[in-house]
């Protein structure tokens, strides 16, 4: 604090509590309109305070089915969404591991090249390549699969960066002391190196989380059949039935529990997101 | 790093998976839909003809594709300037106050973790013309909303549910670079009488020029690439084409409208548009590494 001027500091609370309220807000209403009946949002308005069906629908969305034209539950398709965010994120860490281990402690013919491979998935992003990639998939018969709805998504340019920058920060007299005590490159890989990027792969498990769990473009292509649907990208499948017969409180109640793992996730893992956030960005 | 391992076949084991998935699942679909621009398929993919340079002709004569550019630049840039704004604003105040910081950032950075598609629905409903509450208090104060109907209202909306999720996101990476402004140089301007405000525009606001302009390329490649399901959840692109977006054309054209040939073009307009915009954005960081 430079100087006091206590109405600045009221105006600061006062701006950054309007900023919570706005930003809560759109959250707030779901929550108020998933406690009221199908029948309340006819003509009319949105309920603004909690009615009492509130129970009956979160029972009925989560175990019996989403409605709407969906006929899973959504405690399946979290399941679903739960497997895919798992194989991406446990995937994209693996690879770009391993990867980015080659690339900084190996010297072999063609490492640049490889690495400007790797590099190019940066400017492939699935949207602008779709058809293409939908077209490759459906000739290895992968629709409607787990393993459909995750490999395609696992190679990670932003991950192999962030390892091959923390590993470059190794020094070089560890390597060699490992090296003379007769560790061999799996040996140093899983003693040494795993152990020092610990804080690394857990700052980047939260965000790629975060980005497995809110794919949404990709399983809406490739999955046709119930069994593969995830949690966000049914939303669109419920959406699409015809305007009149739209049961506004299911898909509120839908949208709060499909927004609520990656949320949870950050609020409870709060300094793992900001530094995967700013380490992902470099 | 001077240090290695000697092994030759190794190394190659070790890339093999990433490799492998990036030669089927990016460098295979880019080749193809570079080979798929320069050919006309019927939309069963039972014949094709080859026709050079016509998908492109054809996108570069379509008033549509115009709009749909420009369609993108309004929307990105209003995404990126509202979004950039508004967090600019609570990253200030954030860094003001000393009690609470760390509850305040909690209650702003969580919509970070809310997938674009549910951010759409979420404001969706709010506007809703027969039933939100924003609309039906617009309508009292004498504004018609129907996004259904109009075009620029479909606009705001979108804007608006891609802003509120990049908002955390701008705040985070605000008040970083705010809390990296060495005090003792606002102590000093606070010494010679320059009040909060005239501190911040000629300190501050300079001196966080470097973030300002990360934020806006990760914003615009935000606001490009990674807002389909915000449009698609909601607007499907409408009224009319007032929403769609380069990308959000590439996918209606090609899945909707399959016309395969043309979607495939506009596919290898946009890497080059992504690539163009990966080099900035490395060029900028490199740079900001130099001067750090």
């Amino acid at each position: 604090m430079i100087e006091n001027r206590p109405w600045l500091t009221f105006a600061s609370h006062a701006t950054l509590l309007t900023g919570i309220a706005l930003v809560a807000l759109p959250v707030w209403m779901a929550l108020v309109a998933s406690t009221h009946p199908a029948s309340a949002f006819g003509v009319g308005h949105i309920p603004l305070w909690f009615g009492d069906a509130g129970a009956e629908t979160w029972g009925t969305v989560l175990f019996e089915k989403a409605g709407n034209g969906v006929d899973t539950p959504v405690w399946f398709m979290m399941l679903n969404s739960l497997i895919m965010a798992l194989g991406i994120t446990f995937g994209k860490i693996a690879i770009s591991l391993l990867s980015a281990y080659a690339i900084v402690f190996f010297r072999f013919p063609f490492r640049n090249l490889c690495f400007w491979i790797i590099f190019m998935t940066l400017m492939l992003p699935v949207e602008v390549r779709i058809v293409p990639t939908y077209e490759v998939v459906a000739n290895l018969d992968l629709l409607n699969s787990y393993t459909g709805l995750t490999l395609p998504l696992i190679a990670s340019a932003t991950a192999t960066f962030l390892f091959r920058q923390c590993f470059l920060s190794i020094p070089g007299e560890l390597v060699e002391a490992a090296r003379m005590d007769g560790a061999g490159p799996w040996r140093f890989f899983f003693d040494i190196l795993l152990p020092l990027s610990r804080t690394n792969i857990a700052a980047l498990f939260v965000i790629l989380f975060i980005y497995g769990w809110n794919q949404y473009l990709w399983p809406l292509l490739i999955t046709t059949d119930d069994a593969y649907y995830t949690l966000v990208m049914s939303i669109k499948r419920m959406l699409s039935v015809t305007d009149g017969d739209i049961a506004w409180n299911q898909i509120m109640a839908t949208t709060l529990l499909a927004m609520l793992p990656p949320v949870a996730v950050v609020i409870g893992m709060q300094k793992l997101f900001v530094k995967g956030l700013v380490d992902s960005e470099k | 790093m001077t240090v290695t391992f000697p092994q030759k076949g190794l190394p190659w084991l070790l890339l093999l998976p990433q490799l492998l998935v990036t030669a089927i699942f990016f460098l295979w679909p880019a080749e193809q839909a570079l080979e798929q621009a320069f050919y006309q398929e019927d939309a069963f993919g039972l014949s094709r003809e080859f026709i050079g340079l016509e998908n492109f002709a054809d996108l570069f004569t379509d008033p549509l594709y115009y709009q749909s550019m420009l369609t993108t630049l309004v929307f990105s840039f209003s995404v990126a300037i509202v979004g950039m704004s508004l967090a600019l604003l609570l990253a200030v105040m954030a860094d003001r106050v000393v009690r609470g910081k760390l509850a305040y950032q909690t209650l702003l950075i969580w919509p970070y973790a809310v997938a674009p598609a549910l951010a759409g629905v979420l404001w969706w409903i709010l506007f809703d013309p027969s039933m939100g509450p924003i609309a039906l208090w617009l309508k009292t104060a004498g504004v018609n909303w129907n996004h259904y109907l109009d075009g620029n209202q479909a606009m705001i909306l979108v804007v608006i549910a891609s802003t509120w999720k990049q908002i955390s996101y701008n705040f985070l990476f605000f008040l970083a670079g705010l809390q990296a402004v060495p005090r003792s140089l606002i102590e000093a301007a606070a010494i010679d009488g320059a009040s909060p405000f005239k501190r911040f525009w000629t300190i501050v606001f300079p001196l966080l020029s470097p973030t300002t302009f990360f934020l806006l390329v990760v914003n615009l490649v935000y606001a490009f690439f990674e807002t389909f399901g915000v449009i698609d959840a909601t607007t499907k692109g409408g009224p009319g084409q007032s929403t769609t977006t380069l990308v959000y054309k590439v996918f209606d054209d090609g899945f909707v409208g399959l016309d395969l040939g043309g979607s495939a073009a506009q596919s290898v307009v946009l890497m080059a548009i992504v690539g163009l915009m990966t080099v900035i954005q490395f060029r900028f960081i490199e740079r900001k590494v130099q001067y750090s």
